[in-house]
């Protein structure tokens, strides 16, 4: 009875072995770096608005407080974006008439509404809260970066769930005290490690098992 | 059966391929701000009726909530007691809403005006000095001149902790040596000027 299998079969069940191993491995690591990349995340890319609404002007040049626009920010679990009536507070005199914002004044007349692009979409089965955190000491800047230098608004942390998780297992090091809480470019006073220590226990901060339990961010 | 196996593994990353869908990311439900087809003017959040009370909202406390009595006069003092807590947040609230026009000090030399807006009245004049607190609550409720109102930005309790630090302002541009407590005078002069430059600075 002649061999079944060549020779040459011992080779190729080697590599076939080892490339499986690898060649499995890298579909994985690729489809990661895919899942995590900007393209998909959309982290970074600046979204066109109907309006040109630039942070960096009314942030980093004018000084506005987020929460000036963003009222509700520290009471419910939306940072709502203001109407147009916000806007006209300021341009009602100022660049009142100005092409670029004729959509707000015409939004303004008719009891109407900006279709804004939204930047920030967390899948709809996350039930996120920004007044826990405001509360509990995380600042604005902490996930949404340097609002202050965008002149588009972009998004600036991944949203993907390890990020979540990160700081849900460890949120110290991204605590700040609440007079800081809409200040771009912080930096601590002092010892990070122990204003964040100090302020897990001021704000009765949970432990990592009841941060990363499902249903504290899925339910 | 290599064939099958082949197959078969195209089959299952095709199949995997068209399971990528997004039904549970963007599920039919209103969340904030989310569009609507179904209402006229597209948004999902509806305006409140006419005439609706919420629970625990009636508002019967016309002081409170308008900064007049029940003639229809401005009332003066304030609907709770004025405590440390209170001017703090007052000092907050007005620093987020009220310095892009007033600036920090209620001189009306804000970012905004200095852009061109209409210039408002310094706090610090007789008039203004003089003028009840209710006066105060109102034109926040409802606008004055140039100036919005506010009341869909800063609430009614807010209102009250800004006129408040308001007044604090008011004291302060006006203050003598004898408004200092005794104890406290030895620290003016070179380090009260000190501290001065170091507020402002900041």
């Amino acid at each position: 009875m002649s061999q079944i299998f060549h020779h040459s079969s011992n080779a190729l069940a080697r590599v076939t072995i080892f490339g499986g191993v690898f060649i499995l491995g890298f579909i994985g690591w690729a489809g990661y770096q895919l899942d995590a990349s900007h393209y998909a995340t959309r982290q970074e890319v600046p979204r066109d608005q109907p309006v040109p609404f630039s942070h960096a002007h009314h942030v980093g040049g004018e000084g506005f407080d987020c929460r000036y626009c963003h009222t509700t920010v520290e009471d419910s679990s939306f940072a709502n974006i203001p109407p147009v009536k916000t806007c006209m507070n300021c341009h009602s005199q100022i660049w009142k008439d100005s092409p670029t914002l004729e959509p707000v004044r015409t939004a303004f007349r008719n009891n109407g509404t900006i279709a804004w692009v939204r930047v920030h979409d967390l899948p709809d089965f996350v039930y996120f809260n920004h007044s826990i955190h405001v509360a509990k000491g995380v600042g604005c800047e902490t996930c949404h970066g340097r609002i202050d230098q965008m002149p588009l608004t972009r998004q600036f942390a991944t949203l993907r769930m390890e990020w979540c998780l990160d700081c849900h297992k460890n949120p110290a090091p991204n605590l700040r005290p609440h007079e800081f809480i809409t200040k771009m470019g912080y930096t601590p006073a002092g010892d990070q490690e122990e204003i964040g220590r100090r302020l897990m226990a001021e704000n009765q901060i949970q432990d990592a098992r009841h941060l990363t339990s499902c249903s504290t961010c899925h339910r | 059966m290599r064939t099958n196996l082949k197959w078969g593994a195209v089959a299952l990353i095709l199949a995997g391929a068209v399971g990528c869908r997004q039904d549970m990311h963007d599920q039919p439900k209103y969340i904030p701000l989310r569009p609507s087809s179904f209402f006229d003017d597209g948004r999902s959040a509806r305006p409140i009726p006419a005439g609706t009370v919420a629970r625990g909202h009636l508002e019967a406390d016309t002081a409170f909530y308008t900064g007049k009595d029940a003639n229809g006069n401005y009332v003066d003092g304030f609907p709770f007691a004025v405590t440390k807590e209170v001017l703090l947040r007052g000092q907050e609230r007005y620093n987020i809403f009220c310095t892009p026009c007033h600036d920090r000090t209620g001189t009306g030399n804000g970012i905004v005006v200095r852009r061109g807006f209409r210039h408002p009245p310094s706090y610090h004049i007789d008039r203004l000095r003089q003028a009840p607190n209710g006066y105060i609550f109102d034109v926040i409720t409802n606008g004055f001149g140039a100036m919005q109102d506010y009341s869909a930005q800063v609430a009614p309790a807010d209102r009250w902790a800004i006129i408040a630090y308001e007044r604090a302002l008011q004291l302060s541009e006006n203050a003598t040596l004898a408004d200092v407590p005794a104890a406290q005078r030895a620290q003016l002069g070179a380090q009260g000027n000190a501290l001065v430059i170091q507020q402002e600075a900041r």
